[in-house]
């Protein structure tokens, strides 16, 4: 099931380390900000995780490309996305997107952390029920 | 005959660390002191049978002995003599056989230096060393024996990836694997404890020198990994929450937790529990780290190997040794909470608090690394986890522990004078909130994560600064400053260092792609950038094409750059970047490729304040070993027990 | 033994066993494999030259009312050399009309690359630039599209086609096709 060809590739784009250094006609500073900004969350498909701006694949060159026409063509940030992910999977996406299948990932953090801080809480309450020691010399300062 | 001799002292370290593993913690249980008294002898020859494997493996690089398969796949004729050394550890096999290297080396000190112990916990602490070293060298005989003969010899090997030609390669990996190694000397001394029946704390005061010493380790291999990563790279970047990555910053953050809790259960007793589990936490995340590295489970650009059958075995080594281990901590832990008993506003309780950030924050790092095998579970199809998601989660967990951190030290033990720690944290406070002011007059355009930079490290920075001033005024004159206490400042006021790069680099950092025209001239980040042209240089062995850019303040000539693009012996082309780096801001220019009628493209990078990243991890890893320095770790053994807080069980469990 | 000290080894019990999972999961699958969002939606609209013709072009309209193969291909391949007997063999027996999708290539360099190793094709649409790619959601070659009557895609296949995958996965999608058909 492996496909050589994208081995080759990702060959290709490890040895290279050359960078995707690929100058582009931008209108001015803004929207060369919003580009790098973009390509930053967009995915190589074909490299062992770099983003698309890093990376010197072929279809990372066309698809950093396909992204520059559409923000001539006056597209927002979420359609472009939206183009991609239509056609490439939300893999292409490095900030995962919010559904049912994601909901662990964003809320799970919290979730623990509320726990945690819930278990804390309850600790700290019942210390401090205890009676201190009376031996708090400028030893235990430090 | 040298290498099959290597295989060969594999074996016998293998034999020996079975031995060392069993013995001796069997003559533990059963004071038994002969069976006790081996354990240092036995360190002694598994170090010796390691030291000379990895000597011979060595050999085999520095003579060119293309007949070993591993030689052949990581250097060839071309490859320079001092890079040979390095190159050892360049892959899979050569990397785990250095793992074990440190680990023995680890042991043997660990062995030397354990006079003060009682020779049960002694030989109980080798005796889970030489389980862990058991278990790896297994799994280096059985699946990744840098050994393994290619006969006939090749004339020539294949090159080393040149990405690894570099200084930084030296260091990196070495660094990186004392820090990750290091944290199993926690784990031993943890388990000792359980598997003693231990209720007093003693086992923590032995175990916090070795503890800071990894840790130090484990933040200097991750801030040179980091560099290197910035410097060979060339997407300007310093972190990209690659798994690889994760990897090793799980065990940082879990490893902070660690020294921070281990001080409170030495100073106060308290904390036992999370003690324990933390040294356990902290070890587990290294073989963890090794699965999702090298089993091909997670893509990652830095993903030494890729084999399923490397992965099962770390499993189930994973399964036996921390399964183990927590279920030995399920049944022997202490069972009800001890310690001196603290209120709410107390340094336990932030320091409790700054357990549980560093521990949600390694849970969530986990959760995102492993994320796409979770998605791949639940069949949503193939998600990627990247730096949106990290970059925006983490600084939130952290916002608390920054907020809090210069408290810590004003806060007493047990209960806190809050007004004495606000009225001396007041000016920190009002410095904070000057210094973003005027940046942000300053700088009219600041984005407002400079800004928070800003704020953050003076906050954390002045407020360290105004308990060093405070103990200063305050401490009888020689007693100022423990090693212990000057390690807390140098590592807080490196965490502020560190702030002041992250923020205000990622926030003011400029990147451009750009197509020069022999001598066209174009602005980046406020400096004026000249292209003269390309020439073609030869190297030792890589034939070169070297752009030359001169870089201009106004009129002033700030500095000549020479970005190469390299074609190596072996068909790999490297991009090798140039960096005028300074300690306000680096300037980084690589070379693209031709584009027609002479014009070539360029990259060119402007970062304010990138290198205080990685001078706040070197402050962090000073900080360390000067805490690790205390002269009350290396108490000798009656004045150790008679100082070790009994622990005073209390009217509730924890 | 209270739950609370039980906790530490439920917990990484759990990741052991999502490890496992990933494990076996690294073994059967393809970890570059991405899934295609095309399946059971409209093939994406395309107007592409012919290879042997370059005057004429073929758009997406014009394959409506029977069902299509779309393989992806290009002469700078190698795996689609290996592919390319499999094709060969097969293009016949499909009872469908394989088409093919000269991507990224030089048109003259694929018509030699055809003239050497045979053309299993009916037709070859030519996509230089790699925009009709990546419409498709083609990251890289090989890659064969199943595209009903009606031109919604039902079937992606990701690598060189084999006969054990053909059997397995193309063949009973073709049929399905057939089982649909008023």
């Amino acid at each position: 099931m492996k496909r050589i060809v994208l081995i080759f590739v990702i060959l290709l784009a490890g040895l290279h380390a050359a960078f995707a250094i690929d100058p582009l006609p931008f209108k001015d500073r803004a929207e060369e900000v919003r580009f790098q900004n973009l390509t930053r969350q967009l995915r190589c498909l074909v490299c062992q995780n770099q983003d698309l701006a890093d990376s010197d694949a072929d279809l990372a060159k066309d698809l950093r490309r396909q992204v520059f026409q559409m923000m001539q063509e006056g597209k927002t940030d979420d359609q472009i996305k939206q183009y991609l992910v239509s056609r490439y999977n939300d893999f292409v996406l490095y900030d995962p997107p919010l559904h049912a299948g994601t909901w662990l990932l964003w809320f799970g953090p919290f979730a623990f952390l509320a726990l945690g801080a819930f278990v804390v809480l309850r600790i700290l309450r019942k210390r401090s029920r205890i009676p201190l020691a009376t031996d708090t010399t400028s030893e235990e300062d430090w | 005959m040298l290498p099959e001799l290597g295989q060969f002292a594999l074996i016998l370290a293998l034999l020996l660390a079975a031995v060392q593993c069993t013995l001796p913690i069997y003559g533990a249980w059963r004071g038994n002191a002969t069976l006790i008294s081996i354990a240092r002898p036995v360190v002694a020859g598994q170090a010796v049978f390691v030291v000379l494997a990895f000597g011979i493996l060595t050999w085999a690089f520095l003579t060119q002995d293309f007949s070993v398969a591993y030689v052949a796949q990581n250097s060839n004729l071309s490859l320079p003599w001092y890079y040979r050394f390095p190159a050892v550890w360049g892959a899979h096999e050569g990397s785990l056989l250095l793992w074990i290297l440190i680990l023995n080396v680890w042991t043997v000190a660990v062995a030397a230096f354990s006079r003060h112990l009682p020779d049960a916990t002694m030989a109980r602490v080798l005796g889970v060393l030489g389980f862990i070293s058991c278990g790896f060298l297994l799994f280096t005989i059985l699946t990744s024996n840098p050994f393994l003969r290619h006969l006939p010899a090749l004339p020539d090997g294949n090159d080393l990836n040149p990405i690894l030609q570099d200084p930084g390669l030296i260091m990196h990996p070495p660094m990186l694997y004392t820090g990750y190694v290091g944290f199993s000397v926690a784990f031993a001394f943890a388990i000792a404890a359980l598997l003693g029946g231990e209720l007093d704390v003693a086992w923590v005061r032995w175990a916090r020198p070795w503890t800071n010493v990894a840790w130090a380790f484990l933040t200097l291999g991750i801030t040179l990994g980091s560099w290197w990563a910035y410097y060979v790279l060339g997407w300007g970047g310093w972190w990209f929450w690659d798994p690889v990555e994760n990897a090793s910053f799980m065990p940082w953050l879990v490893g902070t937790a660690l020294i921070h809790s281990q001080a409170v259960t030495e100073k106060r007793g308290s904390f036992r529990a999370w003690t324990l589990l933390l040294s356990i936490f902290a070890f587990s995340l290294s073989p963890l780290g090794t699965i999702l590295v090298r089993s091909g489970v997670l893509t990652s650009v830095h993903a030494f190997a890729s084999d399923p059958r490397r992965g099962i075995f770390i499993l189930v080594f994973l399964g036996i040794v921390v399964g183990g281990s927590l279920l030995i901590y399920a049944l022997r832990a202490p069972k009800v909470a001890g310690g001196k008993a603290f209120r709410l506003l107390s340094r336990e309780t932030l320091l409790l608090v700054n357990n549980l950030m560093f521990v949600c924050a390694a849970a969530m790092v986990l959760l995102g690394t492993l994320y796409p095998i979770i998605g791949d579970m639940l069949g949503v199809g193939r998600i990627s986890v990247g730096p949106p998601y990290f970059g925006f989660v983490f600084p939130l967990l952290m916002l608390p522990v920054v907020l809090l951190i210069p408290f810590g030290p004003f806060f007493r033990w047990a209960m806190a004078d809050w007004g004495a720690a606000w009225r001396s944290l007041r000016l920190a406070l009002i410095l904070a909130i000057a210094a973003t002011i005027a940046a942000a007059l300053i700088f009219l355009h600041a984005p407002l994560r400079a800004l928070a930079g800003v704020a953050a490290t003076f906050w954390v920075g002045s407020g360290i600064v105004a308990y060093a001033i405070r103990r200063w005024r305050e401490a009888p004159a020689g007693r100022r400053y423990t090693p212990e206490m000057l390690g807390m400042i140098l590592a807080h006021f490196g965490l502020a260092v560190f702030l002041a790069g992250v923020l205000i680099t990622g926030a003011t950092s400029v990147e451009r792609d750009l197509s020069f025209a022999p001598n066209q001239a174009q602005q980046v980040g406020g400096l004026d950038f000249r292209f003269v042209g390309v020439t073609r240089v030869q190297g030792p062995n890589y034939l070169a094409d070297q752009g030359t850019l001169e870089v201009r303040d106004g009129d002033r000539l700030v500095t000549t750059m020479h970005p190469q693009k390299r074609q190596y012996s072996g068909q790999q082309m490297q991009s090798k970047s140039d960096i005028d780096g300074g300690v306000f801001r680096d300037i980084y220019v690589a070379l693209g490729d031709p584009l027609g009628d002479k014009a070539w493209g360029v990259r060119i990078y402007v970062k304010p304040f990138v290198r205080w990243i990685w001078a706040g991890g070197l402050f962090m890893l000073f900080g360390g070993l000067t805490a690790a320095a205390d002269r009350r770790f290396r108490a000798k053994r009656a004045e150790a027990d008679a100082d070790a807080p009994a622990a005073v069980p209390a009217q509730v469990s924890a | 033994m209270s739950l609370g000290r039980l906790l530490p080894f439920i917990g990484f019990a759990l990741i052991v066993a999502l490890l496992v999972f990933g494990l076996r999961w690294n073994r059967t699958h393809d970890m570059n494999w991405v899934p295609s969002p095309l399946i059971d939606k409209p093939a994406p609209e395309f107007t592409l030259p012919l290879l042997y013709d370059s005057t004429m072009s073929v758009s997406r309209k014009d394959l409506l009312g029977k069902p299509w193969l779309l393989n992806v291909f290009g002469s700078w391949c190698a795996t689609c050399q290996d592919e390319h007997p499999v094709l060969m063999a097969y293009a016949r027996k499909f009872g469908v009309q394989l088409i093919g999708l000269d991507w990224k290539d030089d048109p003259d360099t694929a018509k030699r690359w055809l003239a050497q190793f045979g053309n299993p094709y009916e037709t070859i649409l030519v996509d230089t630039d790699g925009k009709a790619g990546i419409d498709f959601g083609v990251y890289g070659a090989p890659e064969t599209f199943l595209v009903d009557a009606q031109g919604v895609v039902r079937y992606k296949h990701i690598g060189n086609l084999t006969p054990e995958s053909i059997a397995r996965e193309l063949e009973p999608a073709i049929a399905r096709l057939r089982t649909e058909r008023p």
